[in-house]
Protein backbone atom coordinates (compact mmCIF):
# COMPACT_ATOMS: atom_id res chain seq x y z
CA UNK A 1 0.00 0.00 0.00
CA UNK A 2 2.72 2.39 1.05
CA UNK A 3 4.83 1.47 -1.95
CA UNK A 4 1.93 1.98 -4.34
CA UNK A 5 1.39 5.44 -2.97
CA UNK A 6 5.07 6.16 -3.47
CA UNK A 7 4.84 4.98 -7.07
CA UNK A 8 1.94 7.40 -7.61
CA UNK A 9 4.20 10.24 -6.54
CA UNK A 10 6.54 9.57 -9.47
CA UNK A 11 4.24 10.67 -12.33
CA UNK A 12 3.06 13.53 -10.13
CA UNK A 13 6.63 14.73 -9.69
CA UNK A 14 7.23 14.32 -13.40
CA UNK A 15 4.11 16.36 -14.15
CA UNK A 16 5.22 19.15 -11.84
CA UNK A 17 8.66 19.35 -13.43
CA UNK A 18 7.12 19.22 -16.92
CA UNK A 19 4.72 22.03 -16.01
CA UNK A 20 7.58 24.13 -14.69
CA UNK A 21 9.57 23.62 -17.89
CA UNK A 22 6.52 24.32 -20.03
CA UNK A 23 5.85 27.55 -18.20
CA UNK A 24 9.49 28.64 -18.64
CA UNK A 25 9.21 27.94 -22.38
CA UNK A 26 6.90 30.95 -22.68
CA UNK A 27 9.69 33.24 -21.52
CA UNK A 28 12.19 34.90 -23.80
CA UNK A 29 15.50 33.35 -22.67
CA UNK A 30 17.41 36.53 -23.52
CA UNK A 31 15.08 38.75 -21.44
CA UNK A 32 16.59 39.91 -18.18
CA UNK A 33 16.59 43.02 -16.06
CA UNK A 34 19.31 45.57 -16.48
CA UNK A 35 21.91 45.48 -13.72
CA UNK A 36 21.33 49.22 -13.33
CA UNK A 37 17.70 48.94 -12.32
CA UNK A 38 16.93 51.18 -9.31
CA UNK A 39 20.48 52.53 -9.46
CA UNK A 40 21.71 56.00 -10.33
CA UNK A 41 22.37 56.86 -13.93
CA UNK A 42 26.14 56.45 -14.43
CA UNK A 43 28.41 59.46 -14.03
CA UNK A 44 29.60 60.66 -17.42
CA UNK A 45 31.07 63.60 -19.26
CA UNK A 46 30.51 64.08 -22.95
CA UNK A 47 29.78 66.55 -25.70
CA UNK A 48 26.55 66.66 -27.63
CA UNK A 49 26.00 65.33 -31.12
CA UNK A 50 25.08 68.74 -32.51
CA UNK A 51 27.67 70.83 -30.71
CA UNK A 52 31.22 69.61 -29.99
CA UNK A 53 31.68 72.55 -27.60
CA UNK A 54 28.68 71.84 -25.42
CA UNK A 55 29.59 69.65 -22.44
CA UNK A 56 26.97 67.60 -20.62
CA UNK A 57 27.04 65.25 -17.63
CA UNK A 58 24.62 63.17 -15.53
CA UNK A 59 22.93 66.30 -14.08
CA UNK A 60 21.28 66.56 -17.50
CA UNK A 61 18.93 63.78 -16.35
CA UNK A 62 17.57 65.45 -13.26
CA UNK A 63 14.42 67.45 -12.50
CA UNK A 64 12.19 65.53 -14.89
CA UNK A 65 11.36 61.96 -15.89
CA UNK A 66 13.45 61.26 -18.97
CA UNK A 67 13.55 58.51 -21.57
CA UNK A 68 17.14 57.84 -22.60
CA UNK A 69 17.36 56.08 -25.93
CA UNK A 70 20.64 54.53 -27.07
CA UNK A 71 20.84 54.56 -30.86
CA UNK A 72 23.23 54.62 -33.80
CA UNK A 73 23.00 55.27 -37.50
CA UNK A 74 24.30 51.72 -38.11
CA UNK A 75 21.36 50.18 -36.25
CA UNK A 76 18.37 49.18 -38.42
CA UNK A 77 15.93 48.67 -35.55
CA UNK A 78 16.67 52.25 -34.40
CA UNK A 79 15.25 53.52 -37.70
CA UNK A 80 12.14 51.43 -37.28
CA UNK A 81 11.44 52.65 -33.78
CA UNK A 82 11.83 56.35 -34.63
CA UNK A 83 8.10 56.91 -35.33
CA UNK A 84 7.35 55.51 -31.87
CA UNK A 85 9.93 57.77 -30.25
CA UNK A 86 8.47 60.79 -32.08
CA UNK A 87 5.05 59.80 -30.75
CA UNK A 88 6.41 59.57 -27.21
CA UNK A 89 7.93 63.03 -27.58
CA UNK A 90 4.50 64.31 -28.68
CA UNK A 91 3.13 63.02 -25.37
CA UNK A 92 5.36 65.61 -23.75
CA UNK A 93 7.94 63.13 -22.50
CA UNK A 94 11.46 64.45 -22.26
CA UNK A 95 13.68 62.41 -24.57
CA UNK A 96 17.46 62.29 -24.48
CA UNK A 97 19.40 60.31 -27.07
CA UNK A 98 22.74 58.60 -26.71
CA UNK A 99 24.43 58.50 -30.09
CA UNK A 100 26.29 55.23 -29.61
CA UNK A 101 29.44 54.22 -31.54
CA UNK A 102 28.70 56.58 -34.38
CA UNK A 103 30.19 59.61 -36.13
CA UNK A 104 28.78 63.12 -35.97
CA UNK A 105 28.03 63.19 -39.72
CA UNK A 106 26.24 59.86 -39.74
CA UNK A 107 24.33 60.69 -36.56
CA UNK A 108 23.19 64.05 -37.91
CA UNK A 109 22.12 62.63 -41.26
CA UNK A 110 20.11 59.97 -39.39
CA UNK A 111 18.23 62.67 -37.45
CA UNK A 112 17.63 64.69 -40.61
CA UNK A 113 16.17 61.67 -42.35
CA UNK A 114 14.14 59.99 -39.59
CA UNK A 115 13.24 62.94 -37.37
CA UNK A 116 14.57 64.15 -34.04
CA UNK A 117 12.47 63.50 -30.92
CA UNK A 118 15.42 64.26 -28.63
CA UNK A 119 15.92 67.44 -26.63
CA UNK A 120 19.62 66.65 -26.73
CA UNK A 121 21.84 63.82 -27.94
CA UNK A 122 24.84 62.70 -25.91
CA UNK A 123 27.71 61.93 -28.29
CA UNK A 124 29.28 58.60 -27.32
CA UNK A 125 31.56 57.54 -30.21
CA UNK A 126 33.72 55.21 -28.09
CA UNK A 127 30.70 53.63 -26.43
CA UNK A 128 32.02 54.44 -22.94
CA UNK A 129 28.69 55.69 -21.58
CA UNK A 130 27.05 52.73 -23.32
CA UNK A 131 29.45 50.40 -21.50
CA UNK A 132 28.63 51.95 -18.12
CA UNK A 133 24.94 51.53 -18.95
CA UNK A 134 25.55 47.85 -19.70
CA UNK A 135 24.36 48.35 -23.28
CA UNK A 136 25.23 45.37 -25.49
CA UNK A 137 23.28 46.26 -28.60
CA UNK A 138 21.18 49.17 -29.81
CA UNK A 139 18.45 50.21 -29.46
CA UNK A 140 18.08 50.20 -25.70
CA UNK A 141 15.90 52.59 -23.74
CA UNK A 142 16.13 53.61 -20.08
CA UNK A 143 13.54 55.47 -18.05
CA UNK A 144 15.24 57.80 -15.57
CA UNK A 145 13.19 59.44 -12.83
CA UNK A 146 13.53 63.05 -11.65
CA UNK A 147 16.18 62.01 -9.11
CA UNK A 148 18.34 60.46 -11.80
CA UNK A 149 17.50 56.86 -10.84
CA UNK A 150 16.98 54.25 -13.58
CA UNK A 151 13.44 52.89 -13.22
CA UNK A 152 12.75 50.91 -16.36
CA UNK A 153 14.80 49.33 -19.11
CA UNK A 154 13.58 48.35 -22.55
CA UNK A 155 15.96 46.13 -24.50
CA UNK A 156 15.62 46.33 -28.25
CA UNK A 157 12.99 47.67 -30.61
CA UNK A 158 10.02 49.60 -29.20
CA UNK A 159 6.91 48.54 -31.10
CA UNK A 160 3.76 50.71 -31.34
CA UNK A 161 2.15 48.31 -28.81
CA UNK A 162 5.10 48.77 -26.44
CA UNK A 163 4.41 52.51 -26.43
CA UNK A 164 0.88 52.16 -25.05
CA UNK A 165 1.34 48.94 -23.08
CA UNK A 166 4.72 49.47 -21.47
CA UNK A 167 6.42 52.82 -21.92
CA UNK A 168 3.51 55.21 -21.26
CA UNK A 169 2.35 53.37 -18.10
CA UNK A 170 5.92 53.31 -16.78
CA UNK A 171 6.34 57.03 -17.43
CA UNK A 172 3.04 57.73 -15.68
CA UNK A 173 4.14 55.61 -12.74
CA UNK A 174 7.36 57.51 -12.11
CA UNK A 175 6.19 61.00 -12.86
CA UNK B 1 59.17 16.62 -49.99
CA UNK B 2 58.68 19.98 -51.63
CA UNK B 3 54.98 19.23 -51.97
CA UNK B 4 54.66 18.50 -48.25
CA UNK B 5 56.43 21.71 -47.40
CA UNK B 6 54.17 23.74 -49.69
CA UNK B 7 51.12 22.08 -48.18
CA UNK B 8 52.27 22.75 -44.63
CA UNK B 9 52.89 26.39 -45.42
CA UNK B 10 49.49 26.65 -47.09
CA UNK B 11 47.72 25.09 -44.10
CA UNK B 12 49.54 27.28 -41.60
CA UNK B 13 48.72 30.32 -43.68
CA UNK B 14 44.99 29.46 -43.72
CA UNK B 15 45.04 28.90 -39.97
CA UNK B 16 46.59 32.32 -39.39
CA UNK B 17 44.04 33.90 -41.68
CA UNK B 18 41.11 32.34 -39.84
CA UNK B 19 42.58 33.44 -36.51
CA UNK B 20 42.69 37.01 -37.81
CA UNK B 21 39.21 36.77 -39.31
CA UNK B 22 37.90 35.60 -35.92
CA UNK B 23 38.38 39.15 -34.74
CA UNK B 24 39.87 38.22 -31.39
CA UNK B 25 42.93 40.29 -30.83
CA UNK B 26 46.16 38.96 -29.43
CA UNK B 27 47.33 40.87 -26.40
CA UNK B 28 50.89 41.17 -25.23
CA UNK B 29 51.65 41.00 -21.54
CA UNK B 30 55.08 41.59 -20.02
CA UNK B 31 54.03 39.53 -17.05
CA UNK B 32 52.96 35.89 -17.63
CA UNK B 33 50.88 35.94 -14.43
CA UNK B 34 48.85 38.84 -15.83
CA UNK B 35 48.42 36.97 -19.12
CA UNK B 36 47.12 33.94 -17.23
CA UNK B 37 44.70 36.11 -15.20
CA UNK B 38 43.49 37.74 -18.41
CA UNK B 39 42.81 34.34 -19.95
CA UNK B 40 41.02 33.10 -16.83
CA UNK B 41 38.90 36.24 -16.48
CA UNK B 42 37.83 36.37 -20.11
CA UNK B 43 36.98 32.65 -19.96
CA UNK B 44 34.88 33.07 -16.81
CA UNK B 45 32.53 35.74 -18.19
CA UNK B 46 29.68 35.10 -20.57
CA UNK B 47 29.09 37.39 -23.53
CA UNK B 48 25.84 39.31 -22.81
CA UNK B 49 24.82 39.25 -26.47
CA UNK B 50 25.67 35.79 -27.73
CA UNK B 51 23.91 33.45 -25.26
CA UNK B 52 26.68 30.99 -24.59
CA UNK B 53 30.12 32.15 -25.50
CA UNK B 54 32.74 33.41 -23.12
CA UNK B 55 33.85 36.97 -23.86
CA UNK B 56 37.27 35.48 -24.57
CA UNK B 57 35.83 33.37 -27.42
CA UNK B 58 33.33 35.77 -28.90
CA UNK B 59 33.91 38.22 -31.73
CA UNK B 60 30.84 40.34 -30.94
CA UNK B 61 31.62 44.06 -30.46
CA UNK B 62 30.50 44.05 -26.83
CA UNK B 63 32.84 41.16 -26.01
CA UNK B 64 35.71 43.08 -27.58
CA UNK B 65 34.81 46.10 -25.40
CA UNK B 66 34.68 43.91 -22.32
CA UNK B 67 38.04 42.28 -23.08
CA UNK B 68 39.50 45.73 -23.59
CA UNK B 69 38.16 46.82 -20.20
CA UNK B 70 39.50 43.67 -18.48
CA UNK B 71 42.88 44.39 -20.05
CA UNK B 72 42.86 48.03 -18.89
CA UNK B 73 41.83 47.13 -15.35
CA UNK B 74 44.55 44.45 -15.17
CA UNK B 75 47.13 47.00 -16.30
CA UNK B 76 45.87 49.36 -13.59
CA UNK B 77 46.68 46.64 -11.07
CA UNK B 78 43.11 45.84 -10.00
CA UNK B 79 42.30 42.56 -8.28
CA UNK B 80 40.30 39.84 -10.06
CA UNK B 81 37.37 40.35 -7.71
CA UNK B 82 37.31 44.09 -8.45
CA UNK B 83 37.31 43.42 -12.18
CA UNK B 84 34.45 40.93 -11.85
CA UNK B 85 32.49 43.41 -9.69
CA UNK B 86 33.11 46.12 -12.28
CA UNK B 87 31.57 43.95 -15.00
CA UNK B 88 28.68 42.63 -12.91
CA UNK B 89 27.74 46.19 -11.91
CA UNK B 90 27.16 46.92 -15.60
CA UNK B 91 26.03 43.68 -17.18
CA UNK B 92 24.53 41.81 -14.25
CA UNK B 93 25.03 38.37 -12.70
CA UNK B 94 24.12 36.90 -16.09
CA UNK B 95 27.71 37.22 -17.27
CA UNK B 96 29.06 34.96 -14.52
CA UNK B 97 29.39 31.33 -15.56
CA UNK B 98 29.78 30.51 -11.87
CA UNK B 99 27.14 32.44 -9.92
CA UNK B 100 28.44 33.81 -6.65
CA UNK B 101 27.37 32.31 -3.36
CA UNK B 102 25.01 34.84 -1.78
CA UNK B 103 21.55 34.81 -0.27
CA UNK B 104 19.86 34.83 -3.68
CA UNK B 105 21.85 31.83 -4.89
CA UNK B 106 21.77 29.63 -1.77
CA UNK B 107 18.98 27.56 -3.32
CA UNK B 108 20.85 27.24 -6.60
CA UNK B 109 24.04 26.01 -4.97
CA UNK B 110 22.37 24.16 -2.10
CA UNK B 111 19.73 22.21 -4.02
CA UNK B 112 22.05 19.66 -5.68
CA UNK B 113 23.81 18.99 -2.37
CA UNK B 114 20.49 18.84 -0.53
CA UNK B 115 18.96 16.46 -3.08
CA UNK B 116 22.08 14.28 -2.92
CA UNK B 117 21.81 14.06 0.87
CA UNK B 118 18.08 13.26 0.70
CA UNK B 119 18.75 10.59 -1.94
CA UNK B 120 21.43 8.95 0.23
CA UNK B 121 19.06 8.98 3.21
CA UNK B 122 16.29 7.32 1.20
CA UNK B 123 18.67 4.62 -0.08
CA UNK B 124 19.90 4.01 3.47
CA UNK B 125 16.34 3.69 4.78
CA UNK B 126 15.36 1.26 2.02
CA UNK B 127 18.45 -0.87 2.57
CA UNK B 128 17.84 -0.98 6.30
CA UNK B 129 14.16 -1.90 5.84
CA UNK B 130 15.09 -4.74 3.47
CA UNK B 131 17.76 -6.04 5.80
CA UNK B 132 15.31 -6.06 8.72
CA UNK B 133 12.66 -7.81 6.67
CA UNK B 134 14.96 -10.59 5.49
CA UNK B 135 16.58 -11.00 8.89
CA UNK B 136 13.24 -11.57 10.57
CA UNK B 137 12.96 -15.30 11.24
CA UNK B 138 9.72 -17.23 10.75
CA UNK B 139 7.69 -17.92 13.83
CA UNK B 140 6.86 -21.51 14.80
CA UNK B 141 3.32 -21.17 13.37
CA UNK B 142 4.60 -19.77 10.07
CA UNK B 143 7.16 -22.55 9.79
CA UNK B 144 4.45 -25.16 10.35
CA UNK B 145 2.23 -23.60 7.65
CA UNK B 146 5.15 -23.40 5.22
CA UNK B 147 5.97 -27.05 5.78
CA UNK B 148 2.34 -28.01 5.29
CA UNK B 149 2.17 -26.09 2.01
CA UNK B 150 5.41 -27.61 0.73
CA UNK B 151 4.18 -31.05 1.73
CA UNK B 152 0.91 -30.55 -0.11
CA UNK B 153 2.66 -29.45 -3.26
CA UNK B 154 5.08 -32.36 -3.16
CA UNK B 155 2.29 -34.93 -2.76
CA UNK B 156 0.11 -33.50 -5.54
Amino acid sequence: MNRRRLLLLLPLGFLLVALFFYQRLQHDPSARDSALMAREFPVFEATTLRDANRHVDQTLLQDDVTLVNVWGEWCPACKQEMPQLLELAEHGIRMVGVNYRDTREKGMSFLNEYGDPFTVNIFDPEGSLGFDLGVYGAPETFLVDADGIIRYHHKGYISPEDVTERILPEVAKWR
Amino acid sequence: MALIRTLTVAILFTLTLSAVAGGIEIREFDNPVLAQRYDDLTASMRCPLCENQAIGDSDSPISADMRERVYQLLQEGRADSEIVDHMVARFGDYILYNPRLERRTYLLWGLPIGLGVIGCLIVMLIVRARRNASAKALSADERARLNALLERQRSS
